[in-house]
């Protein structure tokens, strides 16, 4: 998913922003909770469709008001946006309504004859999730078979002409070493690549500790980026990195109710994608007024638009660089929203984190699919050998 | 399209808003959004997005920048925005039909 867009303007545009405008540049809209697969870092915790899913009806009247507010294009997301029975018919919708269409997928849906029918499109663009450059490390993150779903999605995109998509890519520890073999797959296809922050939200609370870029990691992965420029993508997301000099292409700022938000399946509107929880809640487009009541009186987006403070933050001499980072990484470590992100380059993150509270925030929705989810790694023996029960080892876990 | 490379922009040429452009008024100005590149831009002020919002209707930039009260002192900074637009492909030439 993307926070915020690619944009090309730097400077004053940055304190436009800072204060929140009448309408979000672009918003991510997640369709569905229901997913074919059970990726270990989910944001959405998402695998069961929920029965209360926005219609047909109310997703084409939130298009028509998306239209209204000028808001340029959705990221739809999911679970997995292509399982739902009207997805082609609202992608449809949307862009005759001048409202253009980004969705992300994992690929099960794109067959050679909608890869063609999607290359047709300039108003459609597609973003394939692949988290490993290989099936070993993709699978062990996103599940058995996801590897092969993706190669083949891309590969019927590329033979239908379409070019320019984007290849999107969740930086872990496991996968940071493979950034010139993702490069070399993106333009195999023709693709773009898009390297996002992987955020501790949702089931990625449960993982991030073991899949999180080390601090050496998080040098490799800046000089990286700093080194291909524009050519990548990076959705804005790693803005706490600009800490170790210039800053990355793109927004550096935190777009959260400013520019950006979630709208979630249920309606329920949320200041970013990777903060599905009540602290974060604005408000719900079935109510009277709609999103665009929400997106223009809620106390907390008007909260958020409050200029900085800083807190603990404001005395280090980068922070007019990072700002503070990632909301959703602070709130979800267990770290105040006014100091360091837990993963600041300057190393005010590790030692807050090493003072935090244990017990951290829990998303406030969860549809993970009932089963034992992909472990991370080898998977481990039985506790012991006689074994039955098929929740044994998830007390372990985190 | 203007498949033009850049820095060819001719203020004496007619030019429109690229019609895969989205504009949006905004207090500060506007902001422009092109579905074929997907960027972003922004106008800073309401006279720069008076000239961009009437190039369609003039012969050429030139003529759209003197309908908006663009002095020939101020020109060559709204010459440079355009240039930049031109670039970016958020304007481009208008062709004969």
């Amino acid at each position: 998913m993307t926070l915020t867009p690619e944009a090309s303007a730097p400077g004053k545009l940055t304190d436009l922003f800072q204060l929140g405008l009448d309408a979000p540049i672009c918003l991510t809209w997640e369709l569905t909770y229901a997913c074919n697969l059970s990726c270990v870092h989910c944001l959405s915790s998402s695998g069961r469709r929920d029965p209360a899913e926005l219609t047909t009806d109310e997703c084409k009247q939130v298009i028509d008001t998306l239209e209204r507010m000028q808001v340029f294009y959705v990221n739809i997301g999911g679970g997995e946006p292509t399982v739902r029975s009207d997805f082609w018919e609202l992608v449809d919708y949307a862009t005759a309504h001048h409202v253009g269409v980004k969705f992300s997928t994992n690929g099960v849906k794109i067959t050679s004859e909608v890869a063609a029918r999607l290359a047709a499109s300039d108003y459609v663009d597609v973003q394939i999730s692949l988290d490993g450059a290989t099936a070993a490390v993709n699978d062990a993150v996103r599940g058995a078979g996801s590897y092969a779903t993706a190669m083949r999605a891309m590969e019927n995109l590329y033979s239908a002409g379409f070019r320019g998509f984007k290849l999107s890519v969740v930086m872990t520890r496991q996968n940071i070493p493979q950034l010139d073999a993702f490069k070399a797959i993106a333009d195999r296809f023709g693709a773009q690549l898009r390297l996002t922050r992987l955020r501790p939200s949702g089931r990625g609370a449960d993982v991030w500790h073991d899949l999180h870029p080390t601090a050496e990691q998080q040098r490799e992965l800046y000089d990286w980026l700093v080194a291909h420029g524009e050519q990548v993508l990076t959705g804005d997301s790693f803005f706490h990195l600009s800490a170790y000099g210039s800053a990355l292409p793109g927004l550096n700022l935190c777009g959260a109710g400013r520019v950006v938000c979630l709208i979630d399946p249920v309606g329920d509107v949320y200041a970013c994608p990777f903060a599905i929880h009540e602290n974060f809640l604005a408000g719900n487009i079935r109510h009277p007024g709609g999103f665009e009541t929400v997106w223009r009186s809620s106390s907390l987006f008007a909260s958020l638009r409050a200029p900085d403070t800083g807190g603990a933050c404001r005395s280090c001499g980068f922070y007019d660089s990072c700002r503070g980072g990632c909301m959703a990484a602070k709130f979800f470590t267990g770290l105040p929203l006014d100091g360091p992100d837990p993963e600041c380059v300057q190393g005010y993150g590790a030692a807050a984190l090493a003072a935090a509270p244990t017990s951290t925030p829990r998303p406030s929705v969860d549809h993970s699919h009932r089963k034992v989810p992909v472990t991370i790694g080898r998977r481990r023996p039985p506790d012991r050998s006689c074994d039955e029960n098929p929740l044994a080892g998830l007390a372990e876990r985190h | 399209m203007s498949t033009d490379p850049p820095g060819t922009f001719d203020i004496d040429r007619p030019w429109q808003v690229d019609p895969r452009v989205s504009l949006r008024p905004e207090p500060f100005g506007a902001l422009l959004y092109h579905f074929g590149t997907r960027r972003l831009s922004f106008l800073k002020n309401q006279r720069v997005l008076a000239v961009v919002r009437s190039l369609a209707d003039h012969p050429s930039a030139r003529a759209a920048c003197a309908a908006a009260g663009v002095t020939e002192a101020e020109l060559p900074a709204y010459t440079r925005a355009l240039s930049a637009l031109a670039d970016s492909k958020m304007i481009s030439e208008r062709r004969a039909a």
